[in-house]
């Protein structure tokens, strides 16, 4: 799982490069410091599980096994965009590999999650599906419809807020009436109310994995908030200056690849190893960039295919 | 042959793409107990509770597991009670449903249907429950739009709007469930995007959807009394729209009313009047008309109503304006 952390955050840290060069059209969305939570939750689904998750999404779905060149191709505007180029960053999805889509309508995809669990549900699978959605979300009404017909039909999905203590600029202390957006809600859906460190990797996996377990064998649907930081601001042309320094401190010592250093350090794993996983994770991602960076940009006339599902876009005669 | 209500005929539409793809399942507020307008009566008990959903009232959820179950394989139909409640789960239907398979390259799918009562028929229904909700869907790329006319149209129209492989708006109208046809035995499909002339004409083309249709056929009846000979299309869907029947009758008869039931500051008729005044200028021998209802929401008393409403007299009056009409530069054509 280190190695994967490690692939991300470089794999992040390049994007957020790339952004200031103006390499990237459109805004991106960087979950640098959230890491754990999707290295975590990945590490616990089987190929034939579902999720689905959010426009800062980058390790959502590089977590399900996507191909980083193709999301590479994607947010550059380069030929073999996982999205044909017409997604971008907001909109990462790879049905191939179980990941259903980032969706940048804050709440827009929990009801989607629903109806991808309601369908394992009728066709008798042992599939779950899992949710990402940002702290933000518990104020829109989508997250209520979701986890009350969710819990209501008893549904094998887990929905897990990646509560990065901010909305978008405000607190999200600021903006609910009690101290976690997500967990204290569980009660008014019949759901224990569960909260884990998002920075930790291992305690993602433990609690994430329990709940996709115990949806998996029949047992109903979680809702679980994951404590982290985002370590930037909400977009990468955001410098996060509304955050107090020390705030900004704290939580930078709870780096997620730093716990998951000390971890292994403490397993006895060489320091020179794990140094070398992140040379490794650097070396791959600079590779990665120039080759893709020296890809063609698409053909324009892409824009005109994909719309219905005969391929073309046509809506009369 | 069997005399069906229209509002029998969605579900005997719904029955009988039940049958054929065990993937079609059905869910919305109080479909199980056969619907407030009884358009799913019977299901429950043919189909049983693993095909047939009972949902809170919670828009959102019901179009977006619509959504989720469609990628994941399944061919939902889920049920909005009024088409005005679209409003309440718009995101879901422009933001995702029309453009999920073209914002991912095609990766996915989404055979859905989305049912939802529509329309006005001076039935008192007001302004939050009288809504002709179709224009809305028309300004969105990406969403399929059926509106059908009749018994017979709506079973074989919604057959096929369930086995299309894109997402489809299907709106019945309210004041057209008591209408009864005979309808033929055997499967019921009407393919989409294919307008059907209802009845041949030589003088003005009549252009009509779902209710307006039948509007348009009493119009002609009363055109026919005074010597005008109205041909009278139904559009059945607005997207796909098949333009081309249209602008074949306007070359035809070089004069067209298009009879929208909805507010005319914009609506599917504008879109269907530009297109004949781009495409078919050189045949037009009169103005583009439409006929729609007055711009302000709907109000409740009968005499209010029908001071916005539209209705077979107003069509006959814009007939009867675009056949008095003969520009000078189309004279001796």
């Amino acid at each position: 799982m280190y190695r994967q952390l490690a692939f991300i955050r470089r794999f992040l840290e390049r994007l957020d490069t790339l952004y200031r060069q103006g390499q990237i059209h459109g805004p991106v969305h960087l979950g640098l410091g959230q890491e754990a939570i999707a290295v975590g939750v990945g590490s616990v689904l089987r190929a034939t599980d579902q999720s689905i998750g959010t426009y800062r999404g980058h390790a959502h779905v590089l977590a399900r096994g996507a191909s980083p060149e193709a999301v590479l191709a994607e947010l550059l505007g380069r030929q073999g965009g996982i999205c044909a180029n017409k997604g971008g960053s907001m909109h990462l999805t790879s049905i191939d590999h179980g990941y259903y889509g980032s969706y940048a309508i804050v709440g827009a995809h929990l009801p989607i999650a629903v109806g991808l669990a309601w369908a394992s549900r009728i066709k008798h699978t042992d599939q779950v599906t899992v949710c990402f959605f940002g702290d933000g979300a518990v104020n829109i009404g989508a997250f209520h419809e979701a986890v009350n017909l969710a819990a209501v039909w008893r549904l094998p999905v887990v929905f897990v807020c990646e509560n990065n203590q901010y909305m978008e600029y405000t607190p999200i202390t600021s903006v609910i009436p009690t101290a976690r957006p997500a967990a204290d809600k569980a009660s008014a859906y019949g759901l224990p109310s569960v909260v884990v460190d998002g920075n930790d990797v291992d305690a993602v996996r433990s609690v994430v994995g329990a709940a996709v377990e115990v949806a998996r064998a029949g047992g109903g649907p979680a809702l679980i908030e994951a404590d982290t930081y985002r370590l930037k601001g909400h977009s990468a042309a955001d410098a996060g200056a509304y955050r107090p320094p020390d705030e900004v401190q704290q939580w930078a010592a709870r780096d997620p690849l730093l716990r998951q250093r000390a971890v292994l350090l403490a397993q006895g794993v060489e320091a020179e190893a794990i140094d070398a996983i992140d040379a490794q994770a650097r070396a791959q991602i600079a590779e990665l960039a120039e080759r893709v960076l020296a890809a063609p940009h698409p053909d324009g006339s892409a824009a005109w295919t994909d719309l219905w599902s005969d391929g073309g876009w046509a809506w009369r005669t | 042959m069997a005399n069906l209500t229209y509002r029998n005929a969605v579900a005997a539409a719904l029955a009988q793409e039940m049958r054929r793809d065990p993937t079609v399942v059905l869910l919305g507020e109080d479909v199980a107990s056969g619907g407030v307008f009884k358009t799913t009566a019977g299901l429950l008990a043919e189909f049983g509770a693993d095909r047939v959903w009972d949902t809170p009232i919670s828009e959102q959820a019901i179009v977006g597991a619509a959504m989720g179950a469609a990628m994941a394989g399944l061919r939902p139909i889920g049920e909005i009670m009024f088409a005005d409640f679209y409003a309440t789960c718009w995101d879901q239907v422009v933001n995702q449903i029309a453009k999920t398979r073209y914002m991912t390259g095609g990766q996915v799918s989404l055979p859905l249907v989305l049912r939802g009562t529509n329309g006005f028929a001076s039935m008192g229904f007001g302004g939050q429950h009288g809504q002709c909700c179709e224009s809305w869907a028309m300004t969105v790329p990406g969403l399929k739009i059926v509106s059908p006319s009749s018994p017979a149209e709506m079973q074989g129209l919604l057959a096929a709007a369930i086995r299309d492989d894109d997402p489809v708006l299907v709106f019945e109208h309210k004041g057209l469930f008591g209408t009864q046809e005979d309808v033929p035995d055997g499967e019921q499909y009407v393919p989409l995007g294919v307008a059907r002339v209802v009845r041949p004409g030589a003088d003005v083309t009549l252009v009509g959807l779902s209710i307006t249709v039948p509007y348009c056929v009493q119009a002609a009846q009363v055109l026919a009394g005074e010597g005008i000979d109205a041909e009278v299309i139904d559009l059945r869907c607005l997207v796909p729209l098949d333009a081309a029947t249209v602008l074949e009758s306007v070359a035809r008869t070089g004069r067209v009313v298009v009879v929208e039931e909805g507010p005319g500051q914009l609506g599917w008729a504008a879109a269907v009047s530009a297109i004949v005044g781009e495409e078919a200028f050189a045949d037009l021998r009169a103005p583009v008309a439409r006929v729609s209802a007055g711009n302000v929401p709907w109000p409740v008393a009968a005499e209010l109503e029908a001071q916005v409403a539209v209705s077979p007299a107003r069509v006959v009056e814009a007939a009867r304006r675009v056949t008095a009409t003969t520009r000078a530069s189309a004279i001796g054509r």
